[in-house]
């Protein structure tokens, strides 16, 4: 950790010191997520999602894992091991509706950690490095969610799962062989489902891994703030534990009483019926639709319905599924405005709850038939979502005049907003009036 | 160049976008199905709420219905004989149930090894009434009765859908257009998403089952009940999933308390005490 005054670990008892010299993990973890790790002392709730969607994380693994122990990936009986765990397992109904309303849970926390991060300009220098690995945990955790959702081997299992390989078919050439490729065969059966269940055992603890690559590059500049002003000096930090290892800990509280809200209450809202159908091969439901947490995707790739420049709609509308997460790994040199904080961007700040309220929409669009009004409201929506990074973005980090930054995060914290600095990166700003944080 | 190529990237997306939109539609064509669909009726269900417990009268009765009239073409694959204690029969009744059961359960002839059948013991599953999806076509005019062990799960709609879809036959309406009308071995229910099913209709009579405990046996009640069983056979943990929730609840309600104090508590020193308002 960089900051100098970050507190350093000091073994106590003569067993803590044989062990530092030995293998100084107690010390790795105080650096990391105790006292020894100073966090700016002004962070909202916005900033307890990170450690949820580690703590979500460590909960699909856990109840994985002892779910892989009674499930079988075999076409032929998967769908009924489901339910001899929903039914004759010990506490099996708890394990699966955990471990599947665990995936929704999941990416509610992370699209708000995304959401966060987009706000307050975490991605930006020095902590781009910390944004890439995140997209690439993003795209990891689509994998595994995807995959999961096939191995109870109903009817939106086998046909999403139809429909997702299907996208790499529309590759020129040699879609088709690709596609056999990675299902094993024709269409999905026993070779692909088999290969899903490795795969999604596997991608967990590489999440894990390049979750723990994310904390190490983020303890290199230290947590962004709702200021997005550096830390400055000792004033503004705060040690990570006991300060927000007890806000997390509150956090962690909320978090589970919404999510066993949907575990014991309402087990199957955020799934489909049909998966509650054995897949059937020769007989393909009235809508496939994906997990709602894909839904924005799904809009996106069916909004490209017509051939343009000689690229047909079905390949456009994929480049643009998979292009419309790719382009966050160039996030941080889109945006070029030194500001961090949307707090003091006051054109950005629309444009970006416009694209909140547009990803949003998409979502609802995603689940919609195929017809209008639909299908033209998600080209619209599509349309902004590529425009907002591509081009609006860019345009709007070189015209905007932002806010005046507070002095320091301390300053902002103890006298509100009052005292302020020139503003960085633009001069000459008609001052704001002062509010009390 | 990087923001040079995301602009022309991103110009296109939007060109393809644009001329997609701008492209003339076909106007929308009104979806008889669609138009004469009927929406199930809600209907309250014991089992319902936060607190829901089974009825378990009504899952009696409702077993009865399903043992006399839907296992004649309905299997119930996921359900052994042994879950029904859980409807407050006791384990004898059980066995008798099992015993006695129409259908017998496929078993191997032990001196010829010649496929054969046995009388059910409490242990089986509820054996199918067809010996495969071929037998179960070739008896339904060429339709294949749905396992139940899932359907109140497996339908938008849930319990309800079963109730209305078990009480919504009806003679098609006057102004049906032709190709919407029910086709021969097909019948009217605009319940069902594509008007016409191939279920004959099971409940037609008041007192088709004669409940035991006096219950009037309305096609109403029969269709209730069965919707009712079928809850419990589709979700028979139920009861011990609210119960454990309401339990959770509660705990995860102190500890946060507590954790929210514990951070009030820990933060006291370094909250700001924000300046008077100018």
């Amino acid at each position: 950790m960089s900051f100098p005054w970050a507190a350093h670990y000091a073994p106590k008892s003569v067993f803590t010191q044989w062990i530092d010299e030995r293998l100084p993990l107690p010390r790795l973890v105080y650096n990391a997520v105790g006292a020894g790790y100073p966090v700016p002392r002004n962070l909202n709730y916005f900033w307890n999602f990170g450690v949820l969607a580690g703590a979500a994380l460590g909960l699909q693994i856990i109840t994985g894992i002892i779910l892989a122990m009674h499930y079988a990936a075999n076409g032929a009986i998967a769908f009924d091991s489901v339910e001899h765990i929903m039914r004759d397992v010990n506490s099996g109904w708890l394990l699966r509706y955990a471990h599947a309303n665990g995936a929704s849970f999941f990416f509610i926390v992370v699209y708000m950690h995304i959401g966060r991060g987009l706000y307050y300009g975490s991605y930006k220098a020095p902590r781009e490095m910390i944004w890439l690995l995140g997209v690439v945990i993003f795209l990891l955790m689509m994998a595994t969610a995807f995959m999961g959702y096939v191995l109870p081997w109903g009817q939106m299992s086998f046909w999403g799962a139809q429909v997702i390989t299907g996208f790499f078919s529309a590759i020129p050439l040699v879609g088709e062989p690709i596609r056999e490729w990675l299902l094993g065969g024709y269409a999905p059966d026993n070779a692909a489902l088999n290969r899903f269940f490795s795969l999604h055992y596997l991608l967990p603890f590489v999440i894990a891994g390049v979750i723990i690559l994310h904390i190490w590059a983020l303890h290199i500049p230290g947590s962004n703030n709702p200021t997005g002003v550096d830390v400055k000096g000792p004033q503004d930090t705060v040690p990570f534990h006991p300060y927000y290892t007890a806000k997390d800990g509150f956090g962690l509280g909320v978090f589970l009483i919404a999510f066993s809200l949907f575990v014991f209450f309402m087990p199957n809202a955020l799934g489909h019926p049909d998966n509650y159908i054995p897949a059937n091969p020769l007989s393909t439901p009235a809508h496939i639709v994906p997990e709602w947490y894909f839904l924005p995707f799904y809009a996106i790739l069916k909004s490209f319905t017509v051939n343009f420049l000689w690229i047909p709609a079905k390949l456009w509308g994929v480049m643009a599924m998979f292009g419309s997460i790719l382009l966050l790994f160039v996030l941080p040199w889109l945006d070029t405005s030194p500001v961090r904080s949307s707090n003091y961007r006051p054109l950005y700040k629309w444009f970006f709850f416009a694209l909140i309220i547009d990803v949003l929409v998409l979502g609802w669009l995603g689940q919609a038939p195929a017809e209008e009004p639909y299908v033209r409201l998600s080209q619209f929506c599509a349309a902004y979502y590529f425009a907002h990074f591509l081009i609006i973005l860019p345009i709007v980090s070189k015209i905007e005049r932002p806010k005046p930054l507070p002095m320091s995060i301390s300053a902002s914290v103890l006298h509100g907003e009052a005292q302020e600095s020139a503003p960085f990166g633009a001069g000459g700003v008609a001052t704001v009036p002062a509010r009390a944080s | 160049m990087v923001r040079i190529i995301a602009f022309l990237a991103g110009l296109v997306f939007v060109m393809a976008l644009v001329v997609a939109m701008l492209i003339p539609r076909q106007p929308a064509v009104e979806n008889t199905a669609h138009h004469f669909h009927v929406e199930p009726q809600e209907v309250a269900f014991a089992s319902d709420g936060a607190f829901g417990r089974f009825d378990r009268q009504q899952l009696q009765r409702g077993f009865q219905v399903y043992k006399e009239v839907c296992a004649a073409c309905h299997s119930l694959r996921h359900v052994a004989f042994r879950d029904l204690t859980e409807l407050g029969f006791t384990a004898p009744e059980v066995k008798a149930i099992a015993k006695n059961w129409a259908i017998e359960v496929p078993s191997v002839n032990p001196d010829t090894g010649e496929p054969a059948t046995r009388k059910a013991i409490p242990s089986d599953m509820f054996p199918s009434p067809y010996a495969n999806e071929v037998a179960a076509r070739a008896a339904n005019n060429n339709a294949l009765p749905p396992d139940l062990s899932l359907m109140t799960k497996a339908r938008e709609g849930h319990a309800e859908y079963v109730h209305g879809l078990l009480t919504g036959y009806r003679k098609a309406p006057a102004d049906l257009p032709a190709e919407a009308r029910p086709g021969p071995g097909l019948y009217y229910n605009p319940v069902y998403a594509n008007l016409n099913i191939a279920m004959p209709p099971p409940l037609v009579a008041e007192g088709q089952v004669s409940y035991a405990d006096g219950t009037k046996p309305t096609v109403d009640q029969m269709a209730q009940d069965v919707s009712a069983f079928l809850i419990w056979t589709a979700e028979p943990k139920l009861e011990n999933r609210k119960r454990t929730g309401v339990a959770v609840i509660l705990f995860l309600l102190l500890a946060t308390t507590l954790a929210y104090f514990a951070y009030q508590n820990i933060w006291a020193d370094k909250k700001a005490k924000p300046l008077p308002q100018a």
